[in-house]
Order: structure tokens, then sequence, then C-alpha cells
């Protein structure tokens, strides 16, 4: 009885979001013109599921009480490249898809360097080194263009057994292969030890430096995940400023909806997921309501306004005034 | 700066501001000078002095908006709302131009009030409602971004820019001297005179080294960072309605060049990231930097994507010269 409570008390965020997640999504479909079939829920998971590689990379770095402000420019980055390299027979793909990932979890480590071992604000880091990533991105691809294999683009983005979203299959098999084991290890206890209390973390001998490291290096892999599947949805690759700075933001969003506390050490990649999935569905709710989409971009302003908000209410709580300052 | 005490004998001898200035302040002063040498082999004109009048002129836009910048990392926060708080100044400005005289009269204080209400949500955010104010400011920006692309129906709006904008941007009131720089230097001058003589100044460099202290000590420290916040989304759009001006119109994505540049700019100024510590002249110096560096980059016909890659490398290399936080112990 009590393990169960500690485990309702641990996963309080996650069911939180994914209760909205299932409230926005029935609110969803039941306006949607075709309403609840297999083609309504492909195309809302394949948009869902680009949105939610970029909130897991971004959680595992919001874990570590960072932030990664590149997340957006990896996805870019890797998109360009991906339309360069992802194409031509099997072996051609399989190499292209191995090197895109590659570079992903490069500038992932790249980031954790500079900002693990070089000492940087994680946010300033970021924001730096997003710009080098966005200015490779726009050398490779000056132009939106370039092409991907799409038979592979085509199986990853479609139906398994007519009913299945494939996407959503690979989302699973992401977490399955790179988050368990990480959640489960050391590391990704010393992750979460580092995002909880820093000091006490060094204190305990716990390895935060290098939890921390893997726990970045991993966020630029699963952003360049997200820059695969962006590149099989679109066939093409383009570096435009203005969407890599959306997803980089959207994926905050999806992580404060996802019960993923900023302050570190608290929350899970799950949580992120379906706060991805809730936010893409908000997004959407005003096309079924037919409303103007120009308005989109302040609604979804607003909702990551409120959705940052909500923290605020932790503070009713908070007895000693100077436990503000934190 | 345990050299400056060992040294105190040669250094004593030296002007005041030179004593003063700390290593930051003096790497990015010689960075300054590297850039004019280089730039000087390159092309004879780069040291006339209508070639500099010309990029300080360029440099105050930046100037402006760093200043606002700055005050919000003495804090210890940033703000990343910089963006569309120069749009929204810039557009809003122009859009009052349009209700008739009382329009074009007002139109500067409706664009900056705007980006003070900007900074107003920063600040109630950050300082009463305590979310962290890159999460805060962020948000602010989408939703100024999308009363914006809402204002606009996404495209660039119609509305020019007023005379008076225009005369503040581009005119010259002293011969020779063109006004934004004398904007800036005004900007600049109250700037200093707030962080050095009064007790608002004297109350962002305490917050900024340890809120919990300040705070202890009897200081309003929530009205500190509001005020703060409200001061640098008003700087943001006094920027934006300035490069209104000096392009004669706003425009949709213009705000975005600027967000980048002016942290760099006020963090290669020696600025502590952390908050608390940090000088004036330092962001001068930052400003100029970070504006001699775009020139010379497009007088060498250097791509956005090169451009893009060199601001990252230098702003990463030259903190990590001196902006590393300390080691764990």
């Amino acid at each position: 009885m009590s393990e169960w409570r500690f485990w309702f008390a641990a996963q309080k965020g996650t069911l939180l979001a994914f209760g909205i997640f299932v409230a926005m999504f029935i609110l969803y479909t039941s306006n949607h013109p075709a309403g609840f079939t297999a083609n309504v829920v492909q195309t809302a998971s394949n948009k869902g599921v680009l949105l939610a590689f970029v909130a897991m990379a971004q959680t595992l770095v919001v874990i570590t009480a960072g932030i990664d402000l590149s997340v957006g420019m990896i996805f870019l980055l890797t998109n360009c490249l991906a339309s360069w390299l992802v194409v031509g027979g099997p072996v051609e793909t399989t190499l292209g898809v191995i090197a895109v990932l590659f570079v992903g979890v490069l500038c992932g480590a790249l980031n954790g360097a500079i900002v693990i071992y070089g000492r940087l604000q994680p946010i300033v880091a970021t924001i730096a080194t997003g710009a080098v990533y966005f200015g490779i991105a726009l050398l490779l691809r000056p132009f939106p263009g370039g092409s991907v294999n799409e038979d592979l683009a085509d199986a990853l983005t479609g139906r398994i057994f007519g009913v299945v979203p494939a996407s959503l299959v690979t989302l699973l098999a992401t977490v399955l292969i790179i988050w368990v084991p990480f959640s489960r290890s050391v590391y990704g206890r010393a992750a979460y030890a580092a995002g909880s209390s820093e000091v006490a973390a060094y204190m305990s001998g716990v390895p935060i430096k290098r939890g921390k490291f893997l726990a970045y290096t991993l966020a630029g892999l699963l952003a360049s995940i997200g820059g695969l599947f962006l590149t099989f949805f679109t066939y093409t690759g383009e570096a435009a400023y203005a969407s890599g700075n959306a997803y980089t933001l959207f994926s905050i969003a999806a992580v404060v909806l996802g019960g993923v506390s900023l302050f570190g050490g608290r929350g899970s990649v799950i949580g992120a997921i379906f706060g991805a999935f809730a936010f893409r569905t908000i997004g959407d709710l005003l096309f079924v309501f037919d409303l103007d989409p120009l308005w989109q971009p302040l609604f979804q302003g607003v909702v990551l306004l409120l959705a940052v908000s909500l923290g605020a209410f932790a503070l009713f709580r908070v007895k000693n005034r100077l436990e503000w300052f934190g | 700066m345990s050299d400056t005490v060992t040294t105190g004998g040669a250094m004593s001898r030296m002007p005041k501001f030179l004593r003063r200035a700390d290593r930051a302040v003096a790497t990015a002063f010689a960075c300054i000078v590297a850039l004019l040498v280089f730039g000087s082999l390159y092309s004879p004109s780069f040291l006339s002095p209508e070639y500099l009048l010309q990029q300080l002129k360029v440099a105050s836009f930046l100037g402006v908006i760093a200043t606002g910048m700055m005050l919000v990392i003495l804090l210890g926060q940033i703000d990343l709302s910089v963006p569309w708080a120069v749009a929204t100044g810039a557009m809003m400005a122009s859009a009052a131009a349009a209700f008739g005289p009382t329009g074009v009269a007002l139109a500067i204080p409706f664009g900056i009030l705007c980006g003070v209400m900007i900074g107003v949500v920063n600040g109630i955010g950050v300082a009463y409602l305590r979310i962290p104010s890159m999460i805060v400011t962020l948000a602010t920006n989408a939703v100024a971004q999308g009363l914006m692309v809402v204002y606009t129906g996404g495209f660039s709006p119609q509305d020019s820019a007023t005379a008076a904008m225009r005369y503040l941007a581009t005119g010259s009131l002293i011969p020779g001297v063109p006004n934004a720089v004398i904007v800036w230097a005004l900007i600049g001058a109250a700037t200093v005179f707030l962080l050095t003589r009064t007790t608002f100044g004297r109350s962002v460099y305490a917050i900024g080294n340890r809120e919990r202290a300040a705070y202890l000590s009897g200081v309003d420290t929530r009205r500190i960072v509001l005020i703060a916040f409200a001061i640098a989304g008003g700087l943001s759009a006094f920027g934006g309605v300035l490069l209104a001006g000096y392009a004669s119109k706003a425009a949709q994505s213009m705000g975005d060049a600027y967000l980048l540049p002016a942290i760099a700019a006020v963090v290669l100024g020696g600025t502590s990231i952390l908050g608390g510590r940090g000088s004036y002249l330092g962001t001068v110096a930052g400003v100029i930097l970070i504006t001699l560096l775009q020139s010379i980059l497009s007088v060498m016909q250097m791509p956005e994507a090169g451009r893009q890659i060199i601001y990252g490398v230098v702003i990463v290399s030259m903190l990590l010269l001196y902006g590393r936080a300390p080691a764990s112990r």
C-alpha cells in the first residue's frame, strides 16, 4: 500500500499530463469532421512524435537542472544533414542514418562538455552552440531541398497492420532502448541526483559529471532522431531559424506540461511525451473549431504562459518567505 | 583580482577608469583594437572617421537593447523576450502613427509603453510567481509574437515610421554626430548614474549577488526585479523604435537578430552571467566589439551561416576565458 503511494507521488506529473492529453484528444477527435479514424490518429501522432522526440531531449537536460536552448537547432541540423545522407540503397541509407545520429550525439556531447567541463551557464552556452549548429545547418541547406529514402520514410510514417501508426511504435522503441536503461543506470540516478541537489550528490560521491554528460549527449541523440523524422515527413531539409526556435520553445512547454520540474531532479521522459502530445493537440484544437490559423501562435503562447505559471501554486505551500529565493 | 593588488604601485599612476577596469573589460577593448587593426589591413577606409561614426551609429541600436539586457543579467536573470519586444515596439510605434497628429506625437512613447508592458509581465512572472526568468521571458516572447501576428495578419505592417522616429535614428542634431549615438550616450549616462549612484542600482547588484541576503537587508527585492524587467522591456522596445526609424518601417522578424548579440555584448563586457558583477563600460566595449565583428564579417562578404558560427564560437571561447563558474569543492 505505501509503495503504491510512493509510486503515485513520483508519477503525479506524468499522470496529470496523460490526463490532460486524453481530455484534449477526446475534445479534438470528437470535433474533428472525420472523427476518431486511423487517418486522424496517424496524422496527429506523426505531428506529436516530432515534438515528443525534441521534448524527450529537453527533459534529459532539464532533469539535471540545466536547459538546452539548442535542441531545436540540433533538430534542424540533423534534418538538413539527413536530407543529404539518408538516400540511395539500403546500405547507404543505413550508413546515412547512423551518421545523422552520430552527429546528434556529437552536438549533445559538445553541449555537455562546454557546460560541465567548461563550467559555463547552460543558457548562454547552448544559445551560443545553437547559433553554431544553425550556421552549419544553413551551410548544408542554404535553400530548402534535398531528398530522402522514400521507402524508409513511408514505412516509418505510415501504419502497421493498417491501424497502429509506425511513428508511435518508433517512439515506444526509443523509450525502451534509450530512456529505460538510462533512468535505471547509475548515471541516470546521478543525473536526477545532480538536478535535485548537486552539492549533496557531490558529497555522496555520485558520478554527477558523467551522469550529466551522458544526459546532454543522449539529448543530442534524441534531438537527431527527431530531425530524422522531420526529414521523413517533409522529404526535404530546411534550415528555418523560426522553426528551430519554435521547437526549442515548444519542447520547454511540453516538458512543463509533462510535469518535469524546471528546477531539476523531478519528472520523466514519459510525462514529457504526453506533454508534447497534449501541447500539439491543444494547438490543433483551433483548426477543428474553425478558427483563423493566424491566432495559433498567440494561442500557443498563452497556453505556454499559463502552463509555466501553474508552478507558482507551489508558492502557497511556502511557510518561510526565505524559501522564495531557493 | 590578486594581481591588481600586488602591482598597486604601478597601477596607481594610471587613470582611475583604467585601474578599476577588470580583466574582461580590458580584454574586450584589446579585441576592439585588434579588430580595427585587422580591418584596416583589409580595407584602408576602415579607420576613416566617417566609417567609424557609421559603425557607432549602428552600434547604438544594439547598445540601447543591450543596456536593458545588462540590467536583467546583473540581477542574475535573463531576458529572452528581446526579439518580439523589439518588434512590438517598432510595430506599435508605427501603428500609432496611423492615428492622426495625436498618434504621431505619441508614437514613440506608445511603442516604449508596449515594451514596458511586456517587461512588467516578465517581472511579475520572475519576481512574484518565482518562475525561472528564461522560461517566462520565452513565454512572453511567444505571446508578443502571437499578438503581433494577429495584428499584422502575418505580413510586415504597412504603416511607416514617423518623422520623429526617423530623425532620432538617422538625423544629426550636432553636425557630424548621428542622433542615435547621442541617444545611446544619454541612456548610457542615465544607466551609469542609476547603477552607481542610486539605491535602486545598489539593490540590483545586491540581488544579483545573493537575493536572500538583499531581502534580509530590507530591500524589496521583488519590486526591484519587477522595475528592472520593465526598464529592460522598455529599452528593447525603444531599440525597436529606433530601428524602425532607421529602416523607416517595422518588419516581422526584425528583433531576431538582436537577442544573441545583446547577450553576447553584455557577457563579453565582463558582466557575470550569474549576476551581481559587471560595469557599463564593459557593456559599451562588448557592443562596439560585436558591431565591429559584424561589420568586418559583412565587409568580408561572409554569408549568414558563417556569421552565426563565428558568433557562437566567439561567445563560447570568450566565456571559457573568463566567464567560468567556480569548480565544486
